[in-house]
């Protein structure tokens, strides 16, 4: 079945601005899963700007799968009952430019690379930024995917995470310069 | 390489050139001309552009790569899922979340959340933002000298109903000075947060108001470089949504943009 053509033109977007903290912020929004419970792993990284200094008034969004690769339908991202897995979670950063999250590794379909899909919002950035988390885990998978396969691998690099040996997962996000994270448009 | 401390986020809101509004206009007006030039020899632009240096806070942190064109899977083409549940009612009410009355215009704001194919997007979060009548912030960042309003906080949240709709009701925001160049003020808006149908269209935007003298001024607004685009994202008076003696009312359709491939996983919902 055919597409039919888009009929109204969408809304564009502007800048979160400056003073975006008491609109959007919302309990235990970072804790997609309780710090605690068994299978919670800690996502976090920086976001620098083009001059390598970090940024300290951005916000990152993350939705992913559970385990099993499904994607989560369940309501609740937003007042969390502390057990409901929604797969959605919202950080700042702090003054140091640091985000992170509670969550759980995401699963794939057999032989897909599994990734958290991932928003930047910031102050100066006009728009918002999609990009990709993609997990480390699973070398074979990364290598057999289209779409990384057309990256060259600086590039590919700043779509994955890096594992750490305490089980965490580590992932910077330049928004310019040398190595700037690939970001996308769909 | 010893990682680079962070400077403290409010010495970050001045520009250090601190232009003037005739310069900083000259550059919007430049600005637009060259994409409205690159347009007509052919390349695709978005309609916000990232790359917008009249809007000095961009300049570091705007991407300069092009954005890779990628197709949407799994966990892109579904959205977090909102209900009811996720939010209170009184939550769309600006004006009733202190003892007393906040000071200015009280007014409603009400529109349609839909897709571009024009399907309403029901069950989805609305988070909006935004000053006090008198252009103040509550965040400890904004110190302008304008009065804090105690029976204002600024902030409210409501889900979409079946047919995609909403409604908040607010103080009209005043303008707001800032730093990006001498004499800066951005036209009165309200921040608006929005989840689509899929991830893809998650969108945050700001809302104005008609006939602000300040858009033409403005880098903020004009980083959407066409008029037509700019246009909606000006809420409309709308007098049948005015109740007597009571508040004024205007229309803000929120449109979230496709792609392709999240008609499929909404046909049949």
């Amino acid at each position: 079945m055919a597409v039919p053509a888009r009929t109204l033109r969408p809304t564009p977007g502007q800048t979160v601005g400056p003073f975006f903290a008491y609109g959007v912020e919302y309990e235990r929004m970072h804790q997609i899963v309780d710090p605690y419970a068994p299978g919670a792993v800690l996502l976090g990284g920086t976001v620098y700007d083009g001059a390598g200094s970090p940024v300290p008034d951005a916000f990152v969004e993350i939705f992913g799968a559970d385990e099993s690769g499904r994607v989560p339908r369940d309501r609740g991202a937003f007042r969390r009952d502390g057990h409901t897995f929604t797969g959605f979670g919202r950080a700042f950063t702090n003054d140091e430019g640091h985000y992170e999250f509670f969550t759980r590794t995401p699963g794939a379909a057999p032989g897909r690379p599994a990734f958290f899909a991932a928003i930047v919002f910031a102050r100066g950035l006009p728009d918002k930024l999609h990009t990709r988390i993609y997990l480390p885990d699973d070398p074979g998978a990364l290598a057999s995917d289209p779409f990384l396969a057309s990256l060259d691998a600086s590039e590919r690099a700043t779509l994955t995470a890096q594992r750490l040996d305490d089980g965490s997962l580590r992932h910077d996000i330049r928004l310019q310069g040398e190595k700037e994270t690939v970001f996308l448009e769909f | 390489m010893t990682p680079q401390s962070a400077v403290a986020p409010e010495t970050l809101l001045a520009a250090p050139d601190q232009a003037t509004q005739r310069e900083i206009s000259a550059e919007i007006g430049a600005l637009h001309a060259d994409l409205e030039r690159r347009e007509q020899a052919g390349e695709r632009i978005r309609s916000t552009v990232h790359d917008f240096a009249a809007y000095r806070s961009s300049v570091l942190r705007h991407p300069t790569k092009n954005l890779k064109l990628v197709d949407p899977e799994t966990i892109e083409l579904l959205s977090p899922a909102f209900g009811q549940r996720d939010v209170a009612a009184v939550e769309s009410d600006l004006t009733v979340q202190h003892a007393g009355e906040p000071l200015g215009e009280r007014m409603t704001v009400r529109g349609r959340l839909t897709d571009s194919w024009g399907r309403p997007v029901p069950n989805q979060l609305i988070e909006i933002w935004q000053a006090n009548s008198a252009g103040r912030y509550i965040h400890q960042r904004d110190q302008h000298p304008a009065p804090l309003d105690p029976n204002f906080t600024g902030a409210g949240r409501a889900i979409t109903n079946d047919a995609g709709e909403y409604a908040f009701t607010t103080i009209k925001p005043g303008p707001y000075p800032w730093k990006n160049h001498v004499n800066a003020w951005r036209p009165a808006h309200i921040h608006f947060s929005v989840f689509g149908s899929s991830f893809t269209q998650r969108l945050v935007t700001q809302m104005y108001f008609p006939g602000d003298p300040l858009f033409a001024l403005d880098p903020i607004f004009n980083t959407i470089w066409r008029q037509k685009d700019r246009e909606s994202l000006i809420g409309v008076y709308d007098h049948d949504l005015t109740s007597p003696e009571w508040a004024t009312g205007y229309r803000f359709d929120i449109v979230v943009d496709g792609p392709d491939a999240t008609w499929f996983e909404n046909e049949g919902e």
